[in-house]
């Protein structure tokens, strides 16, 4: 065969294909469409990434779809998983900025959408959003910050984390690179913005090489006291 | 009474009522709180049966070790740091201890979200019950507070399995609070799947009146032992001591070295 099928089971254990009579297929309110995100903190940026390719079974639906969505001047999420959530949850975020801002007159910082986010998303524990975020940006002092989540809003700040379907490919990359984890006698360098940005190029290649769900462009965001810039670098369509 | 009021308890009976009998989409819990539940479908179900369909595979931070023990000069709190996905390790350093008040600390096992979560709204209504009337909670009533948030979710799919510990009037306190809303006091509890390994070596090295020393040592090997053996359980030991004038944060080791220095005694 030219492509391998899922023949194994829950367990393990290979699945036996033989016809069992009818079976009921309930309706599914999610489906997967594919996409993995990037965040990296810097000392004084920080760099959210997302490829851009929307999927769904073995479809492309579009290959311009970025995952990256602006909050404010000092923070951008990425959020990757069930299309439909994804924008629904950055709908609900966009109007609780916007209430925030009425209320008290100032921006949200990045720390107090991270925390606002977890609630939102423990609103709906019984049915929850298909959504793995990771939120880039900058904190009170101008440092880089990333917050990654759980579907139902368990989070942490983290210096670096990868999300969706190629996460378990470049998380470990980046404890290597970035966390200078598993290697012995290198210098712990920290990481300037342009070092950075080549690091993030170069591992979502290897992510469109070896994940069906990850390809076409990759878009970067870059946070820093100016604000946000972003780029776009084409990945492999096929 | 104040607590009473506070507290959130709702008859169990017509929860179960509001949840599966009329079809109505949430629940309320406080009148600021609603949360979302699938329509006519049982809520603990429900997310294991989506992940069947097609490549939708929701996973939820999960597994620990935790465990806690009272002895003659406080209380001790080690918990481990992993936080796994299904079979990914989503997290290497979760912080699995959260600090309410300065004498007051609550551990996390079981799913992530769920901990955070109830933990959190814990330390606003000690917070708010300090505010109301101006002395601060006792372990007994905190632990009473987030024992009865669970039961208005009981059967619902929660999964949280904590300790709380603190020191008030009474002296040291552990309670031991779970998602059923066991409520337990006791001088020695260890939460996760790594508790049974946990209990081993707490039970054979406790004493009443170990020092100080011994007691952060016993702690140690306890999480480091279970993160040995248990394969959702691993990271760094955050090892916590809860003294009469509030608690310390003792230290933060990595398992791997730890359990290199207790190789030597242990073949």
């Amino acid at each position: 065969t030219m492509f391998a099928t899922q023949v194994y089971g829950d367990n393990g254990k290979m699945k036996e294909y033989h016809y069992t009579g009818p079976v009921e297929h309930r309706f599914s309110p999610y489906s997967f469409n594919g996409g993995t995100v990037l965040a990296v903190a810097g000392e004084d940026f920080a760099i959210v990434a997302s490829d851009t390719r929307l999927s769904e079974g073995y479809s492309i639906h579009s290959r311009d779809s970025p995952k990256c969505y602006k909050l404010t001047d000092t923070t951008v999420i990425g959020c990757s998983g069930f299309h439909g959530d994804c924008l629904t949850l950055t709908k609900i975020i966009d109007a609780r900025l916007k209430m925030y801002k009425h209320s008290n007159n100032k921006c949200m910082t990045s720390g107090a959408i991270a925390a606002m986010l977890s609630t939102i998303l423990y609103g709906r524990r019984f049915f929850p959003y298909y959504v793995y975020n990771i939120i880039g940006g900058l904190d009170e002092e101008g440092k880089g910050a990333v917050y990654s989540f759980d579907p139902v809003g368990s989070y942490q700040r983290d210096t670096y984390k990868a999300g969706g379907s190629a996460s378990a490919m470049l998380q470990p990359l980046l404890d290597n690179q970035i966390g200078f984890k598993n290697m012995e006698g290198v210098q712990h360098l920290p990481l300037n913005q342009e070092k950075a940005v080549q690091l993030v190029k170069d591992v979502f290649i290897s992510a469109a090489e070896r994940d069906v769900y990850t390809g076409d462009a990759l878009r970067i965001c870059i946070v820093t006291k100016d604000g946000i810039k972003e780029e776009t670098v084409p990945l492999r369509k096929d | 009474m104040a607590l009473f009021d506070v507290s959130g308890y709702k008859s169990h009976a017509g929860l179960r009522g509001q949840i599966l009998g009329t079809g109505v989409g949430h629940l309320v819990d406080r009148p600021n709180q609603e949360f979302a539940v699938p329509v006519g479908v049982d809520p603990s179900g429900f997310l294991k049966s989506c992940s069947r369909e097609g490549a939708v595979s929701i996973d939820l931070n999960h597994g620990t070790t935790t465990l806690a023990f009272k002895f003659r000069h406080g209380v001790i709190v080690a918990v481990d740091s992993r936080a796994s996905a299904g079979s990914y390790i989503a997290s290497k350093e979760a912080n699995k201890v959260i600090e309410i008040n300065p004498y007051l600390l609550g551990t996390m096992s079981g799913s992530a979200a769920d901990c955070q979560y109830w933990e959190r709204l814990l330390a606003k209504e000690c917070r708010l019950y300090k505010l109301r009337n101006k002395q601060r909670i006792s372990v007994s009533a905190a632990s009473k507070l987030l024992c009865n948030m669970m039961l208005g979710y009981r059967g619902m799919g929660l999964s949280m399995g904590s300790m709380i510990v603190g020191w008030d009037n009474k002296g040291p306190g552990l309670y031991y609070v779970d998602d059923n809303a066991t409520r337990l006091s006791g001088r020695m509890f260890s939460t996760g799947c790594g508790s049974s390994y946990a209990y081993g070596v707490m039970d054979s090295g406790y004493r009443e009146d170990m020092t100080v020393e011994e007691a952060y040592e016993l702690g140690r090997r306890g999480i480091t032992h279970a993160t040995h053996r248990d394969a959702y359980s691993g990271g760094v030991v955050n090892l916590y001591h809860m003294q009469e004038d509030g608690w310390i944060k003792v230290c933060k080791e990595d398992v791997s070295e730890l359990i290199h220095r207790y190789r030597k005694g242990m073949f």
